[in-house]
C-alpha cells in the first residue's frame, strides 16, 4: 500500500472535521470537528512519517496529541463558561463580534 | 545746526511724543498734561522748521538708510529730503499742527481725560505722519506716510467712536483713499520694475538724462496719480470728504483742510519732473481737477451744515490746485496749497468756535451772531475773503496764479469752468456769513466768543492771510503770476458778482433761494442728491463686493467643503456597508478561512 | 557644535518638552504651577531664541549652530539641527508666539494641566522641524507636530453653529459638521493626508539618492532626474499646501482654527501653516529646482486665489474666529505667492510673511479668545460698542487688523510690498494685481469689523454690560505681539538682513542667480 490511501483518508477525514466545524450549531460538536481535523493532519504526519523514514513527524504528531489534549480542555471550559453566563451553547447566538 | 538735522528734530519730536502717550498709560490718562506734551512736541518742530526755512542751503539735501536691504546694495532705503518746496511745507503743517493743536485745548475741553490724551496721541502721531510724508526722499517712504497720514485721519474722524455717523464716515474714508491707494502701489511697484529704484533724486536724474525708459510710463503715472486722487478728494474719490466731518472741528481744519488733503497735491509737486514726461496725464489731472473744482461748487451751494460747506469747498480749491499742476503751473498750484492751508484752517476753526457756541452745525438754526461773537465774525470774514479771492487777501494772489497758469497751459474748458468756480465760491461763502452772521435769529441761549486759547490761534491764521497777502501786494502783486492783464480782474469781477449776489438773496432777499432752485432745477436736484455718486458706491460695495463675497462664502462652505464632506460621508457609508459582513458568528469567519485556503490552492495549482 | 560648545538649538526645542514632563509629573492640582513651568520653559525658549537669532552671523550663508548626533547609522538617520535665515525667523516666531500662547490660556480651567503637557510638546514638534536637517527626524517632528492638535481641539476646543443646506447638505449632516469633534476628526485626517505625500516624496528622495543619508545636506548634493523631481514637487506641494492651506485643500482650516482653544489657534494659524509652508520653501525648492520651475506657475497660480478667495470668504462670514481663520488663508496665500515668484524680494516678502502673519494671527486670536471669554459670543453682528468697555483689546484689534491690512510700520505691510515687487519682477507678473486686490479686500472686512464689534453705540439687549478689559497675564501675550508686529514694521532689515542670508543661496540654487 502506498502513501496515497493514506493521505486520501485524511483528507476526507479533514473534510469531515470542516464540515462539522462549519454547519454544526453546538459548540461542543464544533470542538468535536476541530479535533477531527486535527487528527486528520496526525494521519498526515504519521504517514509522511512512514514512507520517507523521518522521525520528526512521529514527534511532531506527540506533541499534536498532547496539544489538542490541551486545546480541548480548554476549549471546553470556556464552553462551560459562556454556557453559565449566556445559557446557550448555540453558535448562533453567540455573535459578540458582530459588526 | 544744518538742514539734516533740523529736518530730523522736527521729525523726531512728535514721534517721541506719540511714543510717550502711547505708552505711558499714566500721562495719557491725564488728559491736559498729554495736550501740554504733544504742543511742546510740535512747537519744537515749528520752531525746527522755521529755522529750517530760514537757513535753506542753495541746493537740496538728502540723507538716505537702508530700510529693505538686498544682496546687491538696499532695496529701498528711507531718508529725507530738503529742498524749497519741502521747507515751505514742512512750515504750513507744522504751524497749523500747532495752532489746531492749541486751539483743541479748548474746543475738547469737555472731554474726559482718556479721551483728551488719545486725542493728542492721534494728533502726535498725525503730525509725525504728515511731516515724514513732506520730507520723504523715495517713492516707499511717501507711501509710507502716506498711508500712516490716512490711518490717523481714519482714528481722529472716528474719535467719537461711539456715534455711529462717525464710525461710518471714518471707514468710508479709509476705505475710498485706500481705494486709491490700490493705484498707488502698483504704480510705485511697476516704477520700480521700470526703473529700480524708489528714489526721487536718482529717478529725476534718469528723468533728466532721458535714461527713464517711457514705454508704460504714462501708465505709472496714472496710476501715481490715482493715489492722490482718492488723498486730495478729486472726482470721483471725492465722497468721503464731506462724511469725514464727523470728526471734531479742529481735526477737519488740520488734516481735512489744510494738510493731509493736500498731500495729492504735494505728491504730484513732489515728483512733477515725472510728470511732465507724461504730458497726456498732466492734462487729465488739469481737466479732473478743474470738474472737480466746478463740481463741488456747486455742490456746496446746497449745504446747510457749516462745516459741509467748508468741506465742499476745500475739494473744490483741490481741484483749483490740481488743475494748477495740469496745465503746468506747478509753482501755482503749490502757492494755493500753501495760501489755501492757512485760511482754509482759519475758517475751519472759526467754524468751530461758532459751533462750540451755538451747539449745532446747521446754518438755518443760527443767525445774527456778528453781534454776539464779533471777533469770530471778523476772523472769518477774513477768511472767506481770502477764500473768495479778493485783493489783498492771499487767496487773491494764489487763486490769480491759478487762473492764470491754467489759461496759459492752454486748457480754455477747464478755465471756464474754474472761473465758473470762482464765481459759485464767493456766492456759497457769502451764503454762509450772511445767513450765519447777519440773518435773522433762530439759536436760544446767548453765544459768546471763544476763549483765548481758542481765539489766538484765529488771530494768529487771520493775520498771516492778511500780511502774506499784503506783503505780495506791496512786493509787485504777486511774482508769481505771468498771466494776461485781464485775469485777475476777471477773477475779482466774478468774486465781487458773486458777493453780491449772496447779498442780494440772502440778506436783501431780492432773489429767494426757492427761485433759485427752481430756476436751475436739475443741478440743484443732482446737488442735493450729491450727483447720486454716494448712492453708486453704497449700492456697488451692497451688491457687488458683499453679495459675490456672501456667495464666495457660500460656495466655500456648501461646494468646496461639500465635497470634502461629501468624500467623508461616503467613506462612512461605505464603512457601514462593509461592517454587514462582520456578523460575529465565528462559523461565517471559518467560511471565509476556507475559501480563502480553496482559492490560494486553486491558485498554486493553475500558476 | 551648537554655539560656543553649548547645544543651543536642542535646548530650544527640548525645554517645554522637559515642561511638559514637568507638568504631567510633579504639578498635579496645583494650577498655578503648571502655568508657572509652562512659562518659564517656553521663556527659555524665548530667550535662547533670541540669543540665537543676535548671534546669528548675516555675513555668512548657509546653516549655522550646527550639531549632530548618528541616530540610525545604518540608514543614515542622525539627529542633526542647524538653522539658516529662514529657519532662524521661524525659531524665533514660534518661541514668541508659544510664549504669549501660555499667557493667553491662562484662564483655562478644565485639565489644564494635560492642556498644558499637550501644547508644550506640541511646540516641541514644531520647533524640531524648523531645526532639523534630517528628513526622517523632520518626518518625526512634523507628526509630532499634528498629532496633539487632535486631542487640543477635541477636548478643549468649542463647537460653533453651521446649517448643513445645499447639494451636499446631506453628506455635512452625516458628517457632523460644526462640532469641535469634527473639526479636529477634519483637521487631523487632512494633515494625516497630507504627511503621507510627504513621507512618499522623502523616502522617494532617500532611495534615488542612494539610500545612505537622509540628511538635506546630502541629498541637496544629489543630482535628481527631471521626471522624479516634477513628481515629488508636486508630492511636497500637496503635501506641505494641505498644511499651508492652499486652495481647495483649505477647508480644515476655518474650522480647525475656529473650533480650537485660544493658544491653540494662535499656534496653529500662527506656527503651524507656516510649517507647510516651510516645508515647500525647504525641501520643494531647496532639494528639486527642476521640480520648482515645472511648477511655479500653478503655485503661484493658486496662491493668487487663496489671497482674493479667502477674502471675500472673511468677508461673508458672521463668526468672528472664522473671519480670522478666513483671513489666514487669504495670507497664506501671500506667503506662497512670493516663494512662487522665484525674486529675492518676493522669497524675502515671502518669508517676512510667514513671521508676519504668524504675529499678526496670533494676536488676532488671542484677542478673540478674550472677547469671546468675556462676552460669551462670537456673532459679529450681535456685538457693538466694545471699544468703550474694553479699550486696550480694541487697541490691540485695531492694531492687528492694520498690520493685517498691511499698512505701514507694521509687519504686514513689509511682506506685502516684498511680495508686490517680486510678482511683478517674476515670470508672471499679472500675479500683482490680485495681490494687491486682497489687501483692498482686506482692508473692507477687517475694518467692517472693527467698526461693528468694538465702534457704535452698545446693543440695547443689555447682554454686554460692563464687559472687562484685558488683565494682567493676558497683556503679557498683547503687548509682546503688539511689540512685535510695530517692531518689525518700522525696523524691517532687522529681519530682512539673516533671511537673506537664506534666500540668496536657494536663488543660486534654483540656477535664477549666478
Amino acid at each position: 500500500m502506498g502513501l496515497q490511501p493514506y493521505l486520501i483518508l485524511a483528507a476526507c477525514l479533514f473534510t469531515i472535521g470542516l464540515f462539522g466545524v462549519l454547519t454544526r450549531r453546538n459548540a461542543i460538536g464544533i470542538l468535536l470537528g476541530i479535533e477531527l481535523m486535527l487528527n486528520a493532519v496526525n494521519v498526515n504526519l504519521v504517514a509522511f512519517a512512514r514512507f520517507t523514514g523521518e522521525t520528526a513527524g512521529l514527534i511532531f504528531t506527540l506533541f499534536t496529541i498532547s496539544i489538542t489534549v490541551a486545546e480541548v480542555a480548554l476549549g471546553l471550559a470556556i464552553v462551560i463558561l459562556i454556557f453559565r453566563v449566556r445559557r446557550t451553547v448555540e453558535a448562533d447566538q453567540l455573535h459578540l463580534l458582530k459588526g | 545746526m544744518n538742514a539734516g538735522t533740523l529736518a530730523l528734530a522736527a521729525l523726531g519730536l512728535p514721534f517721541c511724543s506719540f511714543v510717550l502717550l502711547a505708552v505711558a498709560l499714566p500721562l495719557r490718562r491725564a488728559g491736559r498734561a498729554a495736550g501740554a506734551l504733544s504742543i511742546a512736541a510740535i512747537g519744537g518742530s515749528l520752531l525746527a522748521s522755521l529755522v529750517l526755512w530760514r537757513t535753506l542751503p542753495g541746493e537740496s539735501v538728502e540723507l538716505t538708510w537702508t530700510w529693505l536691504p538686498a544682496e546687491g546694495g538696499p532695496m529701498a532705503t528711507v531718508g529725507i529730503l530738503v529742498d524749497h518746496l519741502t521747507a515751505s511745507m514742512l512750515v504750513l503743517v507744522a504751524l497749523v499742527s500747532f495752532l489746531v493743536q492749541l486751539y483743541s485745548l479748548g474746543y475738547l475741553e469737555h472731554e474726559t481725560p482718556p479721551a483728551l490724551g488719545r486725542y493728542y496721541a492721534y494728533h502726535s502721531l498725525f503730525a509725525f505722519s504728515m511731516l515724514g510724508l513732506v520730507l520723504a526722499s523715495n517713492f516707499l517712504q511717501m507711501f509710507i506716510f502716506w498711508e500712516l497720514v490716512g490711518l490717523c485721519s481714519y482714528l481722529l474722524i472716528g474719535f467719537w467712536y461711539t456715534k455711529p455717523e462717525a464710525a461710518r464716515a471714518a471707514v468710508k474714508a479709509f476705505w475710498v483713499t485706500k481705494a486709491g491707494d490700490l493705484g498707488f502701489i502698483i504704480g510705485i511697484v511697476l516704477l520700480w520694475g521700470q526703473a529700480g529704484t524708489f528714489q526721487f533724486s536718482r529717478l529725476f536724474q534718469m528723468a533728466g538724462d532721458r535714461t527713464l525708459p517711457t514705454a508704460g510710463l504714462a501708465l505709472i503715472m496714472f496710476l501715481i496719480y490715482l493715489g492722490a486722487v482718492g488723498k486730495s478728494a478729486q472726482f470721483p474719490l471725492h465722497v468721503w470728504l464731506p462724511d469725514a466731518m464727523e470728526g471734531p472741528t479742529p481735526v477737519s481744519a488740520l488734516i481735512h483742510a489744510a494738510t493731509m488733503v493736500a498731500a495729492g497735491v504735494y505728491l504730484v509737486s513732489r515728483v512733477y519732473p515725472l510728470f511732465l514726461l507724461t504730458p497726456d496725464v498732466l492734462a487729465l489731472i488739469g481737466w479732473v481737477g478743474a470738474f472737480t473744482a466746478l463740481l463741488a461748487a456747486t455742490l456746496g451751494l446746497v449745504q446747510a451744515d457749516i462745516k459741509r460747506v467748508l468741506a465742499y469747498s476745500t475739494v473744490s480749491q483741490l481741484g483749483f490746485m490740481m488743475a494748477a499742476l495740469g496745465a503746468g503751473a506747478s509753482d501755482a498750484g503749490f502757492f494755493h496749497l500753501l495760501t489755501h492751508g492757512l485760511f482754509k484752517a482759519l475758517l475751519f476753526l472759526g467754524a468751530g468756535a461758532v459751533i462750540h457756541a451755538v451747539g449745532t452745525n446747521d446754518i438755518w438754526q443760527m443767525g445774527r451772531l456778528a453781534r454776539a461773537m464779533p471777533q469770530t465774525m471778523i476772523v472769518f470774514l477774513v477768511g472767506t475773503l481770502a477764500l473768495a479771492g479778493i485783493w489783498p487777501f492771499a487767496g487773491f494772489f494764489s487763486k490769480d496764479a491759478v487762473l492764470a497758469g491754467v489759461w496759459e497751459g492752454g486748457l480754455a474748458i477747464p478755465f471756464l469752468m474754474l472761473a465758473l468756480s470762482v464765481f459759485l465760491t464767493a456766492f456759497y461763502m457769502f451764503r454762509v456769513v450772511f445767513v450765519v452772521f447777519f440773518g435773522p435769529r433762530h439759536a436760544e441761549g446767548h453765544a459768546h466768543d471763544a476763549p483765548p486759547v481758542m481765539a489766538a490761534p484765529l488771530w494768529i491764521l487771520a493775520v498771516l492771510t492778511v500780511g502774506w497777502g499784503i506783503g505780495l501786494a506791496t512786493r509787485g502783486g504777486g511774482e508769481k503770476a505771468h498771466g494776461p492783464e485781464w485775469v485777475p480782474w476777471l477773477a475779482t469781477a466774478l468774486a465781487v458778482a458773486g458777493i453780491g449776489f449772496a447779498w442780494l438773496t440772502y440778506q436783501k432777499r431780492v432773489v429767494t433761494p426757492e427761485t433759485l432752485a427752481r430756476a436751475f432745477a436739475p443741478v440743484y436736484t443732482a446737488a442735493v442728491g450729491k450727483f447720486w455718486l454716494d448712492d453708486l458706491y453704497g449700492g456697488l460695495y451692497r451688491s457687488t463686493l458683499l453679495g459675490f463675497s456672501r456667495l464666495v462664502g457660500w460656495v466655500d462652505r456648501y461646494l468646496v467643503d461639500g465635497l470634502v464632506n461629501l468624500a467623508s460621508a461616503w467613506t462612512l457609508r461605505w464603512g457601514d456597508g462593509l461592517r454587514r459582513i462582520q456578523t460575529g458568528r465565528a462559523q461565517d469567519y471559518l467560511y471565509g478561512i476556507a475559501f480563502g485556503l480553496l482559492l490560494v490552492i486553486v491558485w498554486g495549482y493553475w500558476r | 557644535m551648537g554655539w560656543n560648545g553649548l547645544p543651543i538649538l536642542t535646548l530650544i526645542t527640548w525645554a517645554p518638552f522637559v515642561g511638559a514632563v514637568l507638568i504631567m509629573f510633579t504639578a498635579r492640582h496645583h494650577p498655578l504651577a503648571v502655568r508657572l513651568i509652562g512659562a518659564v520653559t517656553t521663556g527659555i525658549s524665548l530667550v535662547l531664541s533670541v540669543a540665537v537669532y543676535l548671534a546669528y552671523d548675516t555675513e555668512a550663508a548657509g546653516f549655522q549652530f550646527y550639531e549632530k548626533i548618528p541616530l540610525v547609522p545604518a540608514l543614515g538617520i542622525s539627529y542633526e539641527v542647524a538653522v539658516d535665515g529662514i529657519g532662524l525667523i521661524l525659531v524665533l516666531l514660534t518661541a514668541i508666539i508659544i510664549f504669549s500662547g501660555v499667557f493667553a490660556s491662562w484662564t483655562v480651567q478644565t485639565r489644564s494641566q494635560e492642556f498644558y503637557a499637550l501644547l508644550l510638546v506640541l511646540v516641541t514638534g514644531v520647533f524640531g522641524v524648523f531645526v532639523s536637517l534630517d528628513l526622517f527626524v523632520f518626518f518625526l517632528f512634523y507628526e509630532l507636530a499634528v498629532l496633539p492638535m487632535y486631542l487640543l481641539i477635541g477636548i478643549w476646543g468649542s463647537s460653533a453653529q453651521v446649517r448643513p443646506r445645499g447639494i451636499f447638505g446631506w453628506a455635512m449632516r452625516e458628517t457632523g459638521v460644526g462640532s469641535k469633534e469634527y473639526a479636529a476628526m477634519k483637521l487631523t485626517l487632512y494633515l494625516l493626508l497630507g504627511s503621507a505625500f510627504i513621507l512618499v516624496g522623502i523616502l522617494a528622495l532617500y532611495m534615488a539618492a542612494g539610500g545612505s543619508s537622509f540628511s538635506f545636506l546630502e541629498l541637496e548634493g544629489a543630482a535628481f532626474d527631471p521626471v522624479l523631481q516634477r513628481w515629488v514637487f508636486l508630492l511636497f506641494y500637496v503635501g506641505f499646501g494641505v498644511l499651508a492651506g492652499i486652495w481647495p485643500l483649505h477647508t480644515w482650516s476655518p474650522d480647525g482654527h475656529a473650533s480650537a482653544p485660544t493658544a491653540v489657534s494662535m499656534l496653529h494659524a500662527g506656527v503651524l501653516m507656516k510649517l507647510g509652508a516651510y516645508g515647500i520653501v525647504r525641501l520643494g525648492m531647496g532639494l528639486l529646482p527642476e521640480g520648482t520651475h515645472d511648477w511655479v506657475w500653478l503655485v503661484g497660480t493658486i496662491a493668487t486665489i487663496n489671497i482674493v478667495y479667502g477674502a471675500l470668504s472673511a468677508m461673508a462670514q458672521t463668526d468672528l474666529k472664522y473671519v480670522i481663520a478666513y483671513s489666514s488663508v487669504s495670507h497664506m496665500g501671500i506667503v506662497l505667492l512670493g516663494a512662487a515668484t522665484l525674486t529675492e524680494a518676493g522669497l524675502n516678502g515671502s518669508v517676512f510673511q510667514m513671521f508676519a502673519h504668524g504675529i499678526m494671527t496670533g494676536l488676532f486670536f488671542a484677542l478673540v479668545g478674550l472677547v469671546y471669554e468675556k462676552a460669551h459670543s462670537r456673532e459679529i453682528f450681535k456685538m457693538g460698542g466694545f471699544g468703550r468697555m474694553m479699550p486696550g483689546i480694541a487697541t490691540a484689534f485695531t492694531l492687528g487688523g492694520l498690520s493685517s491690512l498691511g499698512l505701514p510700520a507694521t509687519s504686514g505691510f513689509v511682506a506685502e510690498f516684498l511680495t508686490f515687487l517680486g510678482a511683478w519682477r517674476s515670470a508672471h507678473s499679472w500675479w500683482l494685481f490680485p495681490a494687491v486686490a486682497g489687501t483692498f479686500l482686506t482692508a473692507v472686512y477687517v475694518l467692517r469689523v472693527v467698526k461693528q464689534i468694538f465702534w457704535g453705540e452698545i446693543p440695547a439687549h443689555g447682554e454686554f454690560h460692563d464687559l472687562p478689559d484685558a488683565r494682567g497675564p493676558e497683556w503679557v501675550a498683547l503687548g509682546l505681539l503688539m511689540f512685535v508686529i510695530v517692531l518689525f514694521g518700522m525696523v524691517p532689515w532687522i529681519a530682512v538682513y539673516p533671511i537673506d542670508t537664506a534666500t540668496v543661496p536657494l536663488l543660486i540654487r534654483l540656477g535664477i542667480r549666478p
